[in-house]
């Protein structure tokens, strides 16, 4: 199985009082040592952790990259989270003019920047999904997007696989995809489920309840156990993902983060004076939503997870796991005869978007991933 | 090709209206995001992972190879000094876990055995090469596989070779010279003067130009630190300059002044060893763990993997050059490895069987041999049976005839004391006489 290490967060941050994301980082290496490697003594100082120092300086001349995927109907405030999550203006929150007609088509746009934070650069690739699920016909609405996904691990496969490849390979692979669910306050939709279960198995989904602000404390608290349940009684994995916490200090912390799945969010991107304090918020006649206020909404937790404390979780999660699955599958296309115990077997071509086993067999590759030794 | 023919369909569903990457902006922040924890998210997850650093000595035995690796890493790593005798040139390779607060380190050290020791030296540099080659192999394998476990990989590629080279004071030798220029595209060579307290201080100076040029003169490219990072820059580029170091490895420490520190004695004074005007081991200390560590395993990865695997795919039969074979000629090596590895399998199956076929008739010759044998054993014993019955027989056959003759005997010895009774008593008395001197008739 790809065990996931532990992670830490020594960075901190000034958060309100419910503070999940924040813990110690851990003392020791999770890897014990094997006999034939005998823990050695040092006897004075040799100055080994000056690598962490080479290491950092060594990503901040490379910056990062993070792409990232907002699904959901017109409407439910993806622009305008995307704005507020990475408080610029990634594009226009995209407004329908009367005249112009709905799209007929599912059609994805990216769009990317290159932001910068105390010398930290991110090149950050946002691709929205306008259209989706705004069809009378939803039916397999999703195969743009998984087909779209695939081709960035296509892509990166490509570049991987040649003879002179590049030092650095640009990875425009989609790390983590938010998908909005609309407050309708009672439980996932078909299209919800449908929609989930292909995509959480080739990528990371965050599902987030959108336009929270129509829902009442109480009303968000039972539709979030609905959506739970649903999502258990589903097989849907979201991130992040149960089987992939490496120890229990992950395993706390994620269990926290589970408990609050799907956050309850309100997007905002202008500002408003309140008590004195200039706030991101939503103005109503009945009062002022502010957008990091966490007794308003749970916003600053989704920022959280995705920005401050799991980014590069979710970067090693696509790469180790979700890229892996994908070459996997993609490597053995070619191959009619079934090969055996753990081996998938697809017998369509890479023309159209991948067909993703059922989740039986992904349960199944997992257990045996862990079972095969080396296997050619 | 399939993914033009992907981004062909996508795009007449009009999937794609911007690509990503070409010209983007820098977009300014209107608060704080928080994404610089960055750097930090990243080095939690190494530091959980764990590094991994493996360094190769060469050097010729007795020239103070694993003194110095006790030296550089505070600690006694085991060993016995190897043998001036030993036939050719071996690797051997220790490795160990190294604790520096939280950071757990995996070091790995290869020393060559033998070198140097041999009267014909002409393919002393093979087994060094073969074992660089061998480490690069494996980890290619594991990139290959179907199903790979990359991140949780114990790297064995080597990261440095320490080249170390005999403090004659005058110049290299070829054995030197011959092994560098097969070591310098593998592996990053940062060679060192050993044993430098044998060497004065103008000797070493000149030493040291001699080495340069002549390693220049030969075309040997040794590893250079890195100057292109503003922070490292200056002092890498100072450090260049020494190369060669020259070095001094000792583990005793002595009390000078009021200081334990790490120093070799001599009637003649003491050569301590973190002493910058003794010698230069503190510069390679600096250059080789504290500043560049991560540099030389980007460079071994990026640089001598990268070529090893070039050469080896290109061996193999891939080409880049056409974009239509890129996937079909993964798919035709695939195809032909797994077509080999049947061929092989249905081989292994074959022996198998003939092994078995040929098991089966052993245990039927011997099985037959049994059975012959106790047939034997059966027929013997009737013929036995047959013997003592035939006896038997005999004997009884014997017996009744003495019966008879008895018998007989008795019917006419009756008939005569019939006769007798008549004939008179005399004959009885006689007989009687007889009666009394036979012993035999004597029994009533």
């Amino acid at each position: 199985m790809f065990c996931f290490p532990a992670m830490g967060h020594r960075h901190c941050c000034a958060l309100g009082p419910m503070d999940p994301m924040r813990r110690s980082p851990s003392p020791c290496p999770s890897r014990p040592s094997s006999p034939r490697t005998p823990p050695c003594e040092m006897l004075g100082y040799v100055g080994i952790e000056a690598v962490l120092d080479q290491l950092k300086i060594k990503a901040m001349k490379m910056g990062f990259e993070f792409n990232i995927m907002v699904v959901g109907q017109s409407g439910l405030g993806k622009s305008t989270m995307v704005n507020t999550l990475f408080k610029s203006k990634m594009w226009k929150s995209t407004v329908q003019g009367l005249g112009t007609p709905t799209p007929q088509t599912l059609k994805l746009q990216s769009v990317t920047h290159v932001i910068e934070e105390k010398g930290v650069k991110l090149k950050l690739t946002v691709t929205d999904t306008p259209g989706f699920g705004d069809q009378i016909n939803n039916d397999k609405c999703w195969d743009p997007i998984l087909g779209y996904i695939s081709e960035q691990y296509e892509r990166y496969l490509q570049e991987e696989i040649l003879i002179t490849r590049q030092r650095h390979i640009p990875d425009t692979r989609v790390h983590c995809c938010i998908y909005f669910v609309p407050p309708t306050g009672h439980c996932l939709r078909p299209l919800d489920i449908e929609f989930l279960q292909r995509l959480c198995r080739t990528v990371n989904v965050v599902p987030v309840i959108a336009r929270a602000d129509s829902l009442t404390i109480e009303e968000r608290e039972t539709f979030r156990r609905r959506i739970q349940h649903n999502l258990r009684t589903h097989c849907i994995e979201v991130y992040p993902q149960k089987c992939f916490d490496e120890d229990i200090n992950d395993r706390i912390l994620n269990s926290k983060i589970r408990d609050r799945i799907p956050f309850a969010v309100v997007g905002a991107d202008r500002e408003h004076l309140v008590n004195g304090r200039c706030v991101l918020g939503r103005k109503t006649k009945w009062g002022i939503i502010e957008v990091e206020n966490l007794a308003h909404c749970e916003f600053p937790l989704l920022r959280d997870l995705l920005i401050r404390s799991h980014l590069q979780d979710l970067k090693d999660i696509t790469h180790n796991v979700h890229y892996e699955n994908y070459r996997v599958c993609r490597l053995n296309e070619s191959h009619l005869l079934p090969r055996g115990p753990g081996w998938v077997n697809l017998a369509q071509t890479p023309a159209g978007p991948l067909a993703t086993p059922q989740p039986s067999k992904v349960h199944q590759q997992a257990q045996e991933d862990s079972e095969d030794g080396d296997e050619y | 090709m399939e993914a033009e023919a992907n981004s062909g369909s996508l795009e007449d569903s009009g999937a794609f209206i911007q690509r990503p990457g070409e010209g983007c902006r820098t977009v300014p922040l209107a608060g704080h995001v928080g994404f610089d924890s960055l750097p930090d998210q990243l080095v939690n997850k190494s530091v959980s992972q764990g590094f991994c650093f493996n360094i190769l000595c060469v050097g010729e035995t007795g020239l103070g190879k694993s003194t110095l690796m006790d030296t550089l890493f505070n600690t006694k790593f085991e060993g016995e000094p190897a043998t001036h005798t030993q036939p050719g040139v071996q690797l051997r390779s220790n490795t160990y876990d190294l604790q520096e607060s939280n950071v757990g380190l995996k070091l790995t050290i290869v020393s060559t055995v033998g070198f140097g020791d041999q009267i014909n030296k002409e393919d002393s540099y093979k087994p060094i090469v073969e074992f660089i080659d061998a480490q690069f192999e494996a980890y290619l394998q594991e990139e290959l596989k179907i199903r790979r476990v990359l991140h949780s990989y114990h790297d064995s590629r080597i990261h440095a070779c320490l080249y170390f080279i005999a403090p004659t004071g005058h110049s290299l030798k070829s054995l030197d010279l011959v092994t560098m220029k097969k070591l310098d595209s593998k592996v990053n060579i940062i060679p060192i003067i050993a044993k430098s307290d044998a060497i004065s201080k103008s000797e070493l100076t000149k030493f040291k130009i001699k080495i340069t040029s002549e390693l220049v003169s030969n075309g040997v490219q040794i590893y250079q630190f890195p100057t292109d990072d503003e922070s490292v820059a200056e002092i890498n580029g100072t450090m260049n300059a020494h190369l060669p170091f020259a070095v001094i490895g000792s583990t005793e420490e002595l009390k000078i002044g009021n200081k334990m520190m790490k120093a070799r004695q001599y009637p003649w004074g003491t050569v301590q060893v973190e002493n910058e005007a003794h010698c230069d081991f503190v510069k390679l200390r600096e250059m080789l763990i504290r500043v560049n560590m991560e540099d030389l395993r980007e460079q071994t990865h990026s640089r001598h993997y990268e070529l090893y695997r070039r050469c080896k795919l290109e061996e193999m039969g891939f080409k880049d050059t056409d974009p239509d074979s890129k996937p079909f000629s993964l798919q035709e090596t695939y195809e032909a490895k797994r077509n080999e590895f049947l061929g092989e399998l249905q081989k292994k199956e074959e022996e198998m069987r003939q092994m078995f076929v040929q098991r089966v008739k052993e245990k039927e010759a011997e099985l037959k041999e049994a059975e012959k044998e106790l047939h034997e054993k059966f027929d013997r014993l009737k013929k036995l049976h047959q013997d003592e019955k035939k006896k038997l027989e005999d004997k009884k056959k014997c017996l009744d005839d003495e019966v008879n003759a008895f018998k007989q005997r008795k019917t006419a010895a009756e008939l005569l004391q019939s006769q007798g009774s008549q004939a008179g008593g005399s004959q009885t008395l006689k007989r009687d006489k007889e009666k009394k001197n036979n012993p035999w008739l004597c029994t009533e």
